[in-house]
């Protein structure tokens, strides 16, 4: 992250100049978004990453309105919410804003995280940038359930009692954690309260590891479909204008997608059950967490201990963490790797399945096809990718990106 | 730290730990306990806080109850099922070969008087309330609830029979205040 003052050019503005010799942003943010040395060859895919930071910022600024109508009392929420989106100017379209924009978050994120899957983004030198990727999507997931518990629908609160107690399967203290958790001997207003508060917290903390994700990327700079380094300046182009533009042309084609969903389908993701006030005395006839949430909720309910299948839940984000060392090819993309790509396609398939049985309830065929899926989940990650980084016979690398992407017909160094 | 300190008061003891490297490995440590004894209050605060801890009993009048009916009773904010069993129900709950459950306890160590069961009604699964409790409730294989989220089954002494909850539905500390009365909690 170090600048180069000697390299760059004297600013213009002798404002900005003065400021900048005394607060190097400009110099900063010249480096960090203008020159930035990226890829030359990204496609859409490495659209996410700016994508998720976008939807962030649209999340953070539309529930800072929220907050300013809603009550955060167990028995004012629901009508505090009813009221933001009957009464309150422009409330609808706070709350559709807020609503939708957590499932597009996890939309980008998840195609963002198997991007980084395909392209094998986490290998070295990029494990920290990797890892810390995890934590915001854990973040994501915490923030995400507290915020669903805000409308105290009925949803809410049945999705927070089931989710609370998954603490109560650890031996011992389990039943203390829970108890902790609620602030009392039930889901009711302290645990709303401390909800809340947390909901409006995360999203800074989340934001800080963004940071912390920026400054490691920044350090190496993207991969890229072709998963080889950068070995010269014909690899690269600076970050401004080419993947500006290429990121705001991504954006737009987003925000189209986002406010039809918005405008035409605002309760599209959502469970009509949680128009129905909380009551703590009678349970929906069906609990389903939110869509993001359906593959885990999946894992949980495969296995038949309830111990196991909260360790396992919480197992298949914490593998993500050690997938640097569990993949030992050497080879980062999987344009190299073909029999990778199958299984990373049967991956993808695998946890739609995983998705989709976790929408249905725990019977029949659903049971067997829940612990297959599972199964295969774990396998994917502690068996296959360790073994086949070593049977698999990668396809030749390009020399360069240059190489690759202009087929030898620009200017090209030998290597 | 060793080869910096050349200023006097900072003596050294041979090329090793020096009376600083003391200072600062006390002072950390007695700063970190510091800390650490702070942030308990802070994670004391969110537990159950005095006011809902005082709201812990509930006094129950038993007489209108009849025999076969059920009843659901708040206290502490979860439900407590009451139910008023049948003579059929209690010979069920008898009859079982205790040593086949998945958390073995007999009947009679579950009741204080055998015709009156009283349980929490909450699902040891994931925390649902169980259905059973209304006559058109589904009730399940063995006269007791039925739980519709992830389909636990009770029997008619609220001890698990099928399904993936661990443990029997919880007992609540309550006593018989008169014949027809208690108190829960």
């Amino acid at each position: 992250m170090t600048a180069h003052p000697s390299q760059a050019p004297a600013f213009q503005n002798k404002l900005v100049r003065w400021v900048d010799h005394r607060l190097p942003v400009f110099t900063f943010l010249r480096h960090e978004l203008e020159e930035y040395p990226t890829p030359r060859n990204l496609n859409y895919f490495w659209n996410f990453g700016s994508l998720a930071g976008v939807v962030l910022v649209i999340m953070i600024a539309s529930g800072i309105f929220l907050a300013m109508n809603y009550t955060p009392n167990a028995d004012l929420a629901f009508n505090s919410v009813e009221r933001i989106v009957r009464d309150v100017n422009y409330g609808w379209l706070l709350r559709y804003i807020h609503m939708n924009g957590a499932s597009m978050f996890f939309i980008v994120v998840y195609i963002h995280i198997f991007r980084g899957l395909y392209y094998g983004s986490y290998k070295a030198p990029r494990e920290l940038l990797w890892m810390l990727g995890v934590v915001i999507m854990l973040l994501m997931m915490a923030t995400a359930f507290m915020g669903y518990v805000l409308p105290w629908g009925q949803m809410s609160f049945w999705g927070a009692t089931v989710i609370t107690n998954l603490f109560s399967a650890f031996p011992v203290v389990g039943e203390h954690i829970v108890t902790w958790l609620w602030g009392g001997f039930a889901v009711d207003n302290p645990t709303l309260n401390r909800f809340f508060s947390l909901h409006y917290l995360l999203p800074f903390v989340l934001c800080a590891v963004v940071g912390l994700h920026l400054v490691a990327l920044h350090q190496h700079g993207s991969n890229n479909p072709l998963g080889i380094d950068k070995k010269g300046p014909q690899d690269w182009i600076p970050f401004h204008p080419y993947y500006t533009v290429k990121d705001a042309f991504g954006l737009a084609v987003f925000l189209l997608i986002y406010c039809f969903l918005i405008f035409f389908h605002p309760n599209f993701f959502g469970s009509p059950d949680n128009y129905i006030p909380a009551n703590p005395m009678a349970t929906p006839a069906s609990i389903e967490p939110e869509w993001y949430f359906l593959p885990f909720y999946a894992i949980l309910r495969s296995l038949p201990d309830k111990l196991a299948g909260v360790l396992a839940m919480f197992g298949a984000i914490a593998v993500l963490f050690v997938l640097p060392w569990l993949d030992t090819s050497p080879v980062r993309s999987g344009k190299f790797r073909p029999v990778f790509r199958i299984f990373f396609w049967l991956l993808l398939a695998d946890a739609v399945i995983l998705g989709v049985v976790g929408a249905h309830k725990p019977e029949g065929w659903w049971v067997l096809i829940g612990r297959l899926s599972t199964a295969w989940y774990f396998a994917h990650f502690i068996i296959i990718l360790p073994i086949l980084g070593k049977l698999e016979r990668p396809l030749p690398l390009p020399t360069s990106i240059a190489q690759a992407v202009l087929k030898g017909g620009a200017r090209m160094e030998k290597p | 730290m060793a080869e910096t300190t050349n200023i006097p008061g900072t003596g050294h003891h041979g090329d090793g730990e020096t009376r600083r490297d003391f200072l600062v490995l006390t002072a950390s440590a007695l700063g970190a306990v510091g800390a650490a004894s702070v942030v308990w209050p802070f994670i004391s605060s969110m537990n159950p806080a005095a006011d809902t801890l005082a709201m812990s009993s509930t006094e129950v009048d038993l007489t209108p109850v009849a025999v076969g009916q059920s009843i659901t009773v708040v206290w502490q904010g979860k439900p407590v099922f009451i139910r008023h069993r049948t003579d059929k129900e209690i010979k069920e709950a008898e009859d079982v070969n205790v040593a086949e459950l998945r958390d073995p306890q007999t009947d009679a160590s579950r009741v204080k008087k055998t015709e009156w069961l009283i349980v929490v009604g909450i699902c040891t699964h994931l925390g649902c309330i169980p259905l059973g409790q209304k006559p058109s409730d589904p009730r399940g294989e063995y006269d007791g609830w039925f739980c519709p989220c992830h389909g636990s089954q009770y029997d008619s002494s609220g001890r698990i029979r099928k399904g993936p909850a661990p443990l029997n539905l919880a007992l609540p500390p309550y006593a018989f205040k008169t014949d027809t009365s208690i108190k829960i909690g």
